[in-house]
């Protein structure tokens, strides 16, 4: 009786904290369709709160200009700032070193860099990527391109029925051959959390190194790259309360100093003549052209959010949803969750019997909530369940327990239309 | 305000409407006031679900990927046929909503010449509220079987000027 009054109190503070929260994410108060928004598509993009939108607007109103540039005093600000913005992200994920830390345009950016620079010149016919069969094609599409140029080729590590990775099959797959292993850190359609600690100590075991997918993993928990001993990390901003377009690429410096270029341009040069050019120190040599700026600095913004908030809260409040969700829709005698593995968090992907994803994800659009369909970019996941695709419901720390009733009630809606 | 089971007890009334007056224009300003009895958009797509179950069911003999207009998310078989001139058209989709959609325009498009299809007007979708489903980024296939609709009637109506 002691535990459950605890447990209940509890639950009011948490309660009382997440709205707070939702307070100062002035999209979370808008009307969808005339129903309250209920967003449960933060895998696809989460929402921003006022600090981030209001540091991107005071970036532009009085410190804008090029970075890395100029003499002048706003060139030094916006300079400042940016540095600043790759200091914080260097600490959010508990890097050794700020070089290593590569502003991209996001986690395909990020991945796309590496699979280039790799194809050039750190890879030859023969040679094995290894993938897993939960990948999002980003994590898949840039190697396939990658071996079109090498020769190289992809071993893929399949998924158990659960959306657990087969682990024994991933010893298996590595060898002598394998110069990388890419994998996500949380599925995105699944929501299974690999585990990329044990992962890389295996691959590392045989000099593989490893590239780690954490688009879906850096709002939900805290990473730390060098506890993983990743070699790199991938994410991006928008997924985390910050803004699109920006996202990282941490790199292990010896790495990412063997890596050849991505892309050549302006500030990763030290010098240029038509007889050759000289490449720029980390991390400029990877950073051509005039850089998204303002997103760099709302993602640090976004970074001080999440920290101020805790990642205790964050994973208490976000585990309980999970399983409240879970409760409440494996009360339907005809939905179906993908992906039950035990290490899990933040996503439900669901079937409603044989009811199309699409007419699912349409009727609970008109009650203001926000799903997604589809297969979710990861067709060869859904083709190891046999499916086109799920509805996918995902949540942030701004989720309620209220907005998960509300999911449970459109459902019965959806259902009593659709059967 | 009705609901789809009050419809259902009228419609009989409309469909001998239907069949009496068959001008484009007239079937589907049909559509539009069968959809204002809707004030529910649930209900809304209730009905129009309930419309795509009574589409006549498609040969599984077409339900191939000659027919298949591929969408990202919802997958449309369409076969059309050309019967004294004028052409008719049987669908199937596995997305109920996409499917209901098919079975209104099938309704206004069935059994008219390639000429009457390229110039027919679809703004009904648009004030029955449906117009979004009809985005290309909605991935559903119904924008790309409308166009394949109109190609079809394009074609036939070019053969029929041959001969």
């Amino acid at each position: 009786m002691r535990e459950s009054s605890h447990r209940e109190f509890e639950g009011t503070v948490l309660e009382d904290r997440v709205e707070q929260i939702r307070s100062s994410f002035p999209i979370l108060s808008r009307a969808v369709h005339e129903h309250p928004l209920v967003y449960l598509d933060n895998a696809a993009s989460s929402q921003k709160p006022d600090v981030v939108i209001d540091r991107i607007s005071r970036y532009y109103r009085e410190q804008h200009s090029n970075v890395h540039r100029g003499v002048h005093a706003l060139s030094q600000e916006a300079t400042d700032a940016y540095e600043e913005a790759r200091d914080t992200v260097c600490e959010f994920i508990g890097a050794d070193d700020r070089s290593e830390i590569i502003f991209t345009k996001g986690t395909t950016d990020a991945i796309n860099l590496v699979a280039f620079s790799y194809a050039g010149r750190m890879l030859e016919e023969g040679d094995e990527i290894v993938l897993t069969q939960m990948e999002h094609h980003s994590n898949i599409v840039p190697w396939q391109l990658a071996c079109e140029i090498s020769g190289a080729i992809i071993k893929v590590v399949p998924v158990e029925e659960d959306g657990s990775l087969n682990y024994e099959e991933y010893e298996k797959s590595l060898s002598e051959r394998t110069r990388l292993v890419a994998v996500t850190h949380v599925s995105n359609s699944l929501g299974t959390v690999n585990p990329v600690k044990r992962m890389i100590s295996d691959a590392h075991g045989l000099d593989i190194p490893v590239l780690i997918d954490g688009a879906q993993a850096v709002s939900h928990m805290p990473v730390n790259v060098c506890e993983l001993d990743a070699d790199f990390y991938c994410f991006s901003g928008h997924k985390m309360y910050g803004p699109t377009g920006i996202g990282v690429l941490y790199g292990k410096q010896e790495l990412l100093n063997r890596m050849p270029p991505y892309q050549g341009g302006g500030d990763m040069i030290e010098s240029v003549s038509f007889e050759g050019s000289s490449f720029n120190s980390l991390p400029h040599k990877f950073e051509a052209g005039t850089p998204n700026i303002a997103g760099a600095i709302g993602l640090a913004a976004a970074m001080d959010f999440i920290r101020e908030t805790g990642f205790d809260f964050i994973t208490d409040h976000e585990t309980r949803l999970l399983h409240h969700a879970h409760e409440k829709l494996q009360a339907f005698d005809r939905l179906r969750i993908i992906g039950t593995a035990p290490e899990k968090i933040s996503v439900v992907s669901f079937l409603l019997g044989d009811s199309h994803p699409y007419d699912v994800a349409t009727l609970l659009d008109r009650l203001g909530i926000a799903v997604r369909s589809g297969h979710h970019c990861t067709q060869p996941v859904m083709a190891r369940y046999g499916i086109p695709g799920t509805v996918r419901a995902s949540f942030a720390l701004y989720n309620t327990i209220d907005e998960i009733d509300v999911l449970a009630e459109g459902l019965e809606r959806a259902e009593g239309i659709l059967f | 305000m009705c609901s789809p089971k009050d419809w259902n007890a009228q419609k009989g009334f409309y469909f001998e409407k239907l069949t009496a007056a068959h001008e484009i224009s007239t079937v589907s300003q049909d559509i539009v006031d069968e959809f204002a009895f809707f004030e529910d958009w649930l209900d809304r797509y209730e009905h129009l679900i309930d419309l795509g179950r009574e589409l006549p069911i498609l040969d599984d003999a077409f339900r191939t990927n000659e027919y298949r207009i591929r969408g990202c998310q919802a997958q449309v078989w369409l076969h059309p046929s050309r019967i004294n001139g004028l052409v008719y058209f049987t669908a199937d989709s596995d997305a109920m909503i996409t499917k209901g959609l098919i079975a209104l325009l099938i309704r206004v498009l069935d059994g008219r010449t390639g000429d009457e299809i390229m110039n027919a007007d679809l703004s009904f979708l648009d004030a029955i509220g449906m117009k979004e489903h009809l985005s290309p980024t909605r991935k559903n296939g119904l924008d790309a079987m409308i166009k394949q609709i109109k190609l079809y009637a394009l074609a036939l109506s070019s053969q029929a000027n041959q001969s």
